[in-house]
């Protein structure tokens, strides 16, 4: 009964194009063969070539690829124990100070995190290296993991996990049996938001890397300060193919979960 | 005690990592600045023990908040980000809603779709995405080909390195989050609604005024901190589609600390950005809660 209503078509058409304009111009000048990006002179995969070629990329995108394995990681176990501290724990001393640390690096401009962060390494003599920066991506990541993770927690049934301890389950079989497999994926969708977002993180990596672990958010940042550049283009382009053929592959994969669960679950009334 | 383990282990990390960090800046902003590595001289020594909080206490200035006030630098930056901030917010909401109403009035079969489309670029790199817009905005860049293509203008414009590419690259990096929030809110709402309003005599203009922009209000202001928030101290964005005369607090902090290594400025600049955004951190924190028990 709904009608197609031209405005929402045009208004969705619109936002999509505005969305995604950018990103394909990007990709088409990737392939120009000039140096000046923007006048087109012929198809060309040579950027490609060097960009493979330049060492120093090639050892950034290795270290960010380490920091971001380890860090999200890490801010899932952390974020996952404190997202169910906070619904099923009950009152402990001190639970609105730990939520409110635990929510506030969501809103804080990344400055001040970087700035207090580099500022406490300091202060405790820590050498800047892969540590800080992987110290720092984790207690900003759990933050969102801790938000993807109560949203499940909140959404499911607690009977669930009661009806385990009935049955003789301790509060660790009834976790590790009954409400890790439910959680699981927020879990693993909190695990890929940590994973990007320290892959993308400028700000922060820069106040707490040290001279030895640039990372490729610090190597593009100040390539393209100055303008555009071809690399940059092929790198770019890169990026994107890898963001969009992983998006898509998880959402197909999830489909098909939800699929199944409901096939599942209408056999199961038969 | 497993109990315990489980609530000191993410403790115990964001009172190390977040609480305390937080407590050095606050420490360093009221020290004196030095020609020193690391560059400024405490003025509070706890090894004194009582008497070295005596010392500090008695010696307490305010000296680097004083110069904030001093040089206009200072509030004309937090004033500049505060103006930016405020318009973009805006700007992105006029943009957002519309593409949130579209997605939530969308046949059920493409919604996971349109959504998947609104998030894909949030998975996508945010430095890569504003530099995108140097090709675009640049002086010979692709917006002034084509324009100067299709003969809509003569001469190319010059928005790079202005404040309107500020806008353009605010807008367009920060839209998904105004637009996911939107979306949750519109998408909840019962058509049932603005058929009975329009039953009762509404047009569909007013109906959408007194139903639709009310029950989405809590998305409005989700949406409107998410953007608001970040963009008060955001520093990518005016760096690099910015011109020097593009003043931002984040910017001016960065340059504090990395050019001129003032550290207790910079300390001093960053808890001030801090007390002004915390008043919007805890209103969006409050809408948060509301929303999540009125979905429980």
């Amino acid at each position: 009964m709904r009608r197609v209503s031209w405005f929402n078509v045009t208004s969705l058409t619109f936002g999509l194009a505005f969305l995604y304009l950018p990103m394909v111009v990007l990709v088409v000048y990737s392939f120009n063969a000039n140096k000046l990006v923007t006048v087109w002179a012929g198809f060309s995969t040579k950027w490609y070539g060097e960009l493979f070629r330049n060492e120093a990329f090639l050892d950034a995108a290795w270290v960010t690829l380490r920091v971001a394995v380890v860090s999200s990681t890490l801010a899932t176990v952390l974020g996952t124990a404190a997202a169910y501290v906070l619904v099923r724990g009950g009152r402990f001393f001190g639970r609105t100070l730990f939520s409110g640390m635990l929510y506030a690096p969501l809103v804080m401009p990344d400055v001040i995190l970087g700035l207090s962060l580099l500022l406490l390494f300091i202060a405790i003599g820590l050498d800047r290296g892969m540590i800080t920066i992987i110290l720092a991506h984790t207690t900003f990541s759990m933050a969102y993991v801790a938000v993807v993770v109560t949203s499940r927690l909140v959404a499911f049934d607690h009977a669930l996990e009661e009806a385990a301890r009935d049955l003789g389950c301790n509060r660790w079989d009834a976790f590790r049996l009954v409400t890790l497999p439910i959680i699981a994926p927020a879990v693993v969708s909190g695990w890929l938001l940590s994973f990007t977002l320290s892959l993308d993180d400028l700000v922060i990596a820069s106040f707490t890397s040290g001279p030895s672990s640039t990372t490729l958010p610090i190597k593009i940042f100040s390539a393209v300060r100055l303008g555009v550049s071809p690399e940059i283009n092929a790198l770019s382009a890169i990026l994107i193919g890898i963001v969009t053929v992983g998006v898509i592959t998880t959402s197909l994969m999830s489909k098909r979960a939800i699929a199944k669960r409901i096939r599942d679950e209408n056999r199961a009334e038969t | 005690m497993r109990r315990i383990a489980l609530i000191a282990l993410p403790y115990l990390w964001l009172l190390a990592l977040f609480f305390v960090p937080f407590l050095i800046v606050l420490k360093i902003s009221l020290s004196d600045t030095a020609l020193a590595i690391p560059p400024y001289a405490p003025t509070l020594d706890l090894s004194e023990g009582w008497a070295g909080i005596r010392d500090w206490w008695s010696g307490l200035d305010f000296e680097n908040y004083v110069f904030l006030t001093t040089d206009s630098l200072y509030w004309k930056a937090y004033l500049s980000s505060l103006k930016i901030a405020v318009i973009s917010t805006a700007i992105t909401l006029l943009v957002g809603y519309p593409i949130a109403y579209g997605m939530s009035r969308a046949r059920d079969e493409w919604r996971p779709t349109l959504l998947m489309l609104v998030i894909l670029p949030f998975w996508t790199s945010f430095l890569i995405r504003v530099y995108a817009w140097k090709a675009i905005l640049a002086q010979e860049g692709f917006l002034n080909q084509v324009l100067i293509g299709l003969g809509v203008i003569s001469e190319p414009l010059t928005i790079l390195n202005t404040n309107t590419a500020v806008y353009i690259g605010i807008v367009y990096t920060y839209l998904p989050f105004m637009v996911l929030p939107l979306y949750a809110a519109l998408e909840k709402l019962d058509d049932s609604l603005l058929e009975a309003a329009e039953d009762l005599g509404c047009t569909r203009m007013k109906a959408f005024w007194l139903i639709t922009i009310p029950l989405s209000m809590q998305g409005i202001v989700a949406g409107s901190f998410l953007v608001f928030i970040p963009v008060m101290g955001e520093f990518v964005i005016p760096t690099l589609l910015g011109g020097s005369d593009t003043l931002m607090i984040g910017k001016v902090l960065w340059e504090e600390f990395f050019s001129n290594r003032d550290w207790p400025v910079a300390s001093a600049v960053a808890i001030v950005l801090l007390a002004i955004l915390i008043f919007p951190i805890v209103l969006f924190l409050k809408n948060e809660e509301k929303q999540w028990e009125s979905d429980t």
